[in-house]
């Protein structure tokens, strides 16, 4: 990472990697949007999986596309309001 | 003569002008000019060599910037004259094509008209002395820092008074250059290297001097006085063809630049430069060319007196730029850097004004245009909007690249126009091409049309789309039609598929042109056509639709050029046709086509080929319709001699009777042809040898009865015994299809094959052996097949006497036809016998001739894979020996197959004693050889199972060497990406070594042992090795913040490595630990691993998420703060 190339390089790298993965990070990354990022890969996780969808239904008592309605609504805004960022 | 048109490259000078028969016309002019150029005595060679500067005009390189029409008068007259030859050798047809760096004489304005148009170098210049002129005659003379006025398109013909202010330049002074001394930086590339060389000759020739002769003659020897007799030759006419000595001559002189006596001040070195002075010492070389570009620098500022801001910026950039054309890898680099963090600065003008006359330049040569390519396309990033304003400057620079004939330079001039349109946007790009489409010189077109093609590309069809709409409906002038109608040719050329979406769109554009009343403008619109079905095949014959029909009236309605298009544009359109179209509409242009096969004219013919070769190939077309309506006309025109006598005809009637043949099936193509294999014309047959090879080669010979059969075999052996040319592959490709494909049917002829064979082998000239060794090759699994072994075994007899052959070239065919001999005999029943055949070779291996090298390893590999057996274990040790050098070929196939030829002799004969020779071998200085070493180990451990070799090889780590210990990790790392699950029973005992290893101060120690975990880790995953693997992460983990890249890298591997062997949840615990620390450093790192370790398992790592990590401070109204966690998850803690 010497040069300025190569550094921009790096940066058009990481864009391009964070446009086709939303959930990379970067060093300047704060916790809240990894800890949302983290969260809504949990959901999806859980509504990827049939068996794990069928589980959470079972204990909620609820159907199953219920369940899957209700976790995909968890998507969004997983880790509530923002915070007040510093800058 | 075509040398008149053609642009010469630098090689043809010094030949070129002998049998130029301007050049003796100019030699009576020549002596009245010598006056002149004696007065520039540094120049050299006088009069005759230099002269005066209409021949230094034809003696210089032709660039880009005299392309047509630049010749001189006297050139130019020639040419005209000669214009009808000429035409005939260029393509007319082929405006389209990419390769043609020349501007096609096709759509070229009123060029093609009986008068011959004024052109502006033959008129008599407009200024007021006869001395004066015109601009474009000289090489570009721009003064440093100022855009030269001709900033205009370059007109290259003129075509009215109205473009006269372009190329004359009665202010500019240069009207008085050619009286004074030359400037040496007006001389072209050429001869200035020329003028190089002579000086350092005559410098090692000059005349002893008495002081010299002195220090090396002993004492005792005196100067004899000349003879009596003796009178020097005086006659003036010896004077006058003495070779001169500018060496001497120049030495007074004070011309603007002077030969350096001495290296001194040079910083180049002797001879080279110029004599820089001492405040510039710190730049690169100045080449005498480079003077009116950069000898502002020269100057020194008087003392006291400060530069204005201006002059000082100007300067600035000058050294930046002689930094990065003429500078080290390392100033350059440098320079290119500053140029571009301070471009914003510097301003666009300032650069542009001194870049852009450098790359007009016509001494640059093409590294050092590509350096300067490489400044614009990294300025115009900075500057952006700000170019805008010389965006027709820099096309006027960068255009005539998009037609150079170099490709490299045709890609660079593509990059640059597409980052300029990038930066300055579509309305700047159209405001300042605008003028240029309707001009009425060709060339400027012809480029503009390009231009606009790459402009296209960059920013997007659809968005130029409108633009080209209103171009091509142009009512104004047929040239603006005609360039647009170019652009859309040259945007499918360009862009290939990508038309596909605009299509539609833009055969809309075009189409109305089809019945324009020009006649250029309806065949450029055919052209274009044909391009985009091109570009689109074999999608988007809906988009087609609607020129089918003027397309197939036209056919029926026009001649000569226009109808050559018309067709070019059917034969491209009917392959994308569905069966019953294409049927019909194939029948509705063959009738054309077959009145145009009787037709003289060269370019149609092939036109009427390549159409006739894509109608055939689509499905509707029956063969029985081919067999009776096109194959008689077919043969009867185009199978004759002089079809074979031009390249590109040959070419395409070979496709086309192929792929004819492909429909009515072998028999009644070769039936019409085989006999003229024994054609007395030599290139004839080959034409024909070459079509029946590869239709038999295709279609085999199940078809041809025993009648055909002979007939062919028989022409065949003819025409390769009656070749004389020196092209003989493509013989040796036909004769070794027909015998292979014939198989056992070739038995009855296999005896005079070889007897042919066998006669040529011992012929004198050594292509012909070569070409008979060649066709062993070819022909040894057919003589298995029919089951002749005994002439097979006489064969290898022949060949293994044939292995003292002088020349490399043929020595290695022989090799190449021994192997196939072995191969297809057996190595138990060859003759001679291996243990016979392999001595033999062991010296043959010590030929440093690549081809021999390829073939003899080849064949000692095979022996030592198939029948190692039967050779002495010593004698295999001693190809070992021989084996280590050929390490050090150049070609990789050659070094595979070494390595693993020491793979099958560890095998034959046991690994120790070839893993002792290849462990010394680590020793060398030689890196390549020393990679190669270690792969072979690796090879020979993965041959002979890893045991044998892993004890040896980790003892020999112990040799306090580097290069020793690093080539043991390398091949401990190439070993285990060779032996994959295998490793899992060594892990344990080559973990201290990596442990050592890792911990090592070299990091390139590190580095191959990363490498050695990470393919080590990648063998194992699941094998219950993960403790190993932890431990191993220890080491390798604090060396993720290495900033070396390679070491970097490989220790990125070796996580990866370790991820896949022990998952990810455990990486992701050594991430967290790092995510969010305070060093920026430590986080950019550790984010690093987090997300190639996320992007690769993204749903395996949903298990290993933390909880309770981070909460957030939140107002809950009255000052009251709230700490509320941002992980909640409850479905994660349902419990039944």
């Amino acid at each position: 990472m010497a040069s300025t190339s190569d550094r921009l390089l790096v940066n058009s790298q990481l864009e391009h990697l964070q446009a086709r993965y939303v959930g990379t990070g970067h060093p300047d990354l704060h916790r809240y949007d990894w800890l949302s990022n983290i969260q809504r890969d949990t959901y999806a996780s859980l509504v990827g999986h049939h068996n794990m969808l069928q589980y959470v239904a079972l204990c909620e008592n609820e159907s199953v596309g219920r369940t899957k309605y209700k976790l995909l609504n968890k998507m969004f805004l997983p880790c509530g309001n923002p915070p007040e960022r510093e800058d | 003569m075509e040398g008149a048109r053609r642009k010469r490259n630098r090689w043809d000078d010094a030949g070129g002008d002998a049998g130029d028969p301007k050049r003796d016309e100019e030699g009576a002019t020549g002596k009245a000019e010598s006056a002149v150029s004696d007065a520039t005595g540094m120049l050299g060679g006088g009069g005759m060599r230099e002269g005066s500067p209409s021949q230094q005009q034809q003696k210089r390189k032709r660039n880009r910037w005299d392309d047509r029409g630049l010749d001189s008068d006297v050139s130019q007259q020639t040419a005209l004259k000669l214009k009808g030859t000429v035409e005939k050798k260029k393509s007319e047809w082929d405006s389209d094509d990419e390769n043609d760096g020349e501007v096609s004489v096709f759509d070229d304005g009123v060029a093609a008209q009986a008068t011959p148009r004024g052109n502006r170098w033959d008129q008599t210049p407009v200024a007021a002395t006869p001395k004066q002129r015109s601009r474009w005659d000289e090489t570009p003379q721009v003064a440093s820092g100022s855009f030269p006025s001709g900033a205009e398109t370059p007109l290259m013909s003129g075509g009215g008074g109205a473009y006269l202010e372009t190329p004359l330049h009665p202010e500019s002074g240069f009207g008085a250059m050619p009286q004074g001394p030359q400037d040496p930086s007006s001389l072209s590339q050429e001869s200035l290297n020329a003028l190089r060389w002579e000086k350092d000759i005559e410098a090692r020739n000059k005349p002893w001097t008495d002081e010299e002769i002195d220090a090396i003659i002993p004492d005792g020897y005196k100067i004899v006085p000349p003879p009596e007799s003796y009178v020097p030759i005086t006659t003036p006419w010896r004077k006058l063809t003495a070779t001169p000595n500018p060496a001497q001559d120049g030495e007074g002189d004070e011309g603007v630049y002077q030969m350096p006596t001495s290296g001194e001040g040079s910083v180049g070195g002797a001879g080279t430069g110029l004599t820089v002075p001492a405040h510039m010492k710190d730049l690169p070389e100045l080449k005498p060319e480079d003077m009116q570009f950069f000898g502002s620098l020269l100057r020194e500022c008087p003392e006291g007196e400060e530069l204005s801001a201006e002059e000082a910026r100007d300067r600035k950039i000058a050294r930046l730029l002689l930094k990065v054309k003429n500078g080290t890898a390392q100033q350059r680099k440098q320079s290119l850097r500053w140029l571009t963090e301070k471009a914003r600065d510097f301003g666009a003008g300032p650069l542009f004004n001194q870049i852009l006359p450098l790359l007009m330049s016509p001494t640059l040569e093409d590294q050092e245009r590509h350096l300067l390519v490489k400044v614009i396309d990294r300025i115009l990033y900075k500057l952006d909007e700000l170019v805008r304003p010389y965006v027709h400057k820099i096309l006027v620079v960068i255009e005539p690249l998009l037609i150079d004939e170099d490709y490299y330079a045709r890609v660079e001039g593509r990059e640059i126009i597409s980052n300029l349109s990038k930066a300055a946007g579509l309305a700047t790009m159209i405001a300042a091409m605008r003028p240029d489409i309707d001009n009425v010189d060709e060339y400027v077109r012809n480029t503009t049309a390009r231009a606009f093609a790459v402009c296209a590309s960059a920013l997007g069809i659809p968005t130029l789309a409108p633009f080209l709409k209103a171009v091509c409906q142009s009512k104004k002038s047929w040239q603006a039609r005609h360039t647009g109608i170019k652009i859309v040719q040259q945007i499918s050329i360009l862009v290939g598929c990508a038309v596909l979406p605009h299509l539609k769109a833009l055969v809309t554009i075009i189409q109305p042109a089809l019945q324009d009343e020009n006649q250029k403008v309806r065949t450029i619109c055919a052209l274009a056509l044909a391009a985009l079905a091109e570009a689109a095949a074999p999608y988007g014959i809906e988009s087609f639709d609607s020129v089918l029909k003027p397309l197939w009236k036209g056919v029926r309605a026009h001649r000569g050029k226009v109808l050559a298009a018309f067709l070019k544009a059917i034969g491209y359109i009917i392959p994308l046709m569905d069966a019953m179209y294409a049927n019909y509409y194939t029948r509705e242009v063959m009738v054309i086509l077959i009145r145009e096969f009787a037709t003289p004219d060269e370019e149609m013919k092939k036109i009427v080929l390549k159409v006739v070769k894509q109608c055939v190939s689509t499905e509707g077309v029956e063969p029985e319709y081919i067999r009776q309506e096109i194959l008689p006309p077919f043969f009867q025109h185009f199978w004759v001699r002089r079809m074979a006598l031009d390249r590109r005809n040959y070419r395409q009637l070979v496709d086309t009777t192929v792929e004819l043949s492909q429909k009515v099936g072998c028999v009644d193509v070769v039936e019409k042809i085989a006999d003229d294999l024994k054609d007395e014309s030599e290139a004839y047959r080959r034409m024909v040898a070459e079509a029946v090879g590869t239709i038999i080669e295709n279609q085999g010979v199940s078809e041809i009865g025993a009648g055909l059969e002979e007939r062919l075999v028989d022409g065949i052996l003819f025409a390769f015994q009656e070749q004389t040319a020196e092209d003989s592959d493509v013989m040796l490709k036909a004769v070794g299809t027909v015998v292979s494909s014939l198989g056992q049917r070739a038995k009855p002829y296999l005896p005079q094959i070889c007897g042919t064979i066998k006669w040529r082998l011992n012929n004198k000239s050594a292509k012909i052996r070569q070409q008979a060794a060649d066709l062993i090759s070819q022909v040894a699994p057919v003589l298995r097949t029919c089951e002749e072994d005994q002439l097979l075994s006489h064969l290898g007899t022949v060949l293994y006497e044939y292995l003292g052959e002088e020349y490399p070239e043929v020595l290695g065919s022989i090799l190449g036809a021994t192997k196939a001999v072995v191969n297809v005999i057996g190595m138990d029943r060859m003759t001679p016998p291996i243990k016979d055949l392999l001595p033999r070779l062991t010296p043959i291996l010590r030929n440093r001739h690549e081809k021999v090298q390829e073939n003899s390893i080849d064949l000692v590999g095979r022996i030592a894979d198939r029948g190692a057996e039967y050779v002495p274990a010593r004698e295999w040790m001693r190809i070992c020996f021989e084996l280590l050098e050929m390490l050090k070929a150049h070609k990789k196939a050659i070094r595979r197959a070494t390595v693993n030829t020491f793979g099958y002799i560890a095998k034959a004969i046991g690994p120790s004693d070839v893993l002792a020779t290849l462990l010394n071998n680590l020793k060398v200085q030689d890196r390549q050889n020393r990679v190669c070493t270690t792969v072979a180990i690796a090879i020979v451990a993965e041959s002979c199972a890893p045991f044998t070799v892993i004890p040896g090889i980790m003892n020999e780590y112990k040799v306090p060497d580097a290069n020793v210990q690093n080539g043991v990790l390398k091949s401990l790392s190439f070993m285990f990406e060779y032996i994959g699950e295998m490793g899992k029973d060594y892990i344990y005992s080559v973990v201290p070594l990596l442990e050592d290893a890792l911990m090592d101060r070299d990091h390139v120690h590190r580095q191959t042992a990363a490498s050695a975990v990470g393919h080590l880790a990648l063998g194992v995953p699941g094998m219950g090795c993960e403790d190993a693997f932890v431990h191993l992460l220890n080491y390798v983990w604090p060396n993720i913040f290495e900033t070396s890249p390679h070491v970097h890298n490989a220790m990125m591997a070796a996580v990866e490595g370790i991820r896949v062997a022990v998952g990810p949840g455990v990486i992701l615990q050594y991430c967290l630990q790092g995510l969010f620390h305070p060093a920026r450093k430590v986080r950019e790192q550790y984010w690093r691993v987090y997300n190639s370790t996320y992007v690769s398992s993204q749903d395996a790592l949903v298990a290993f998420y933390p909880r309770n990590l981070g909460y957030v401070d939140r107002e809950v109204g009255g000052g009251e703060v709230e700490r509320e966690a941002l992980l909640t998850c409850p479905e994660l803690d349902m419990m039944i």
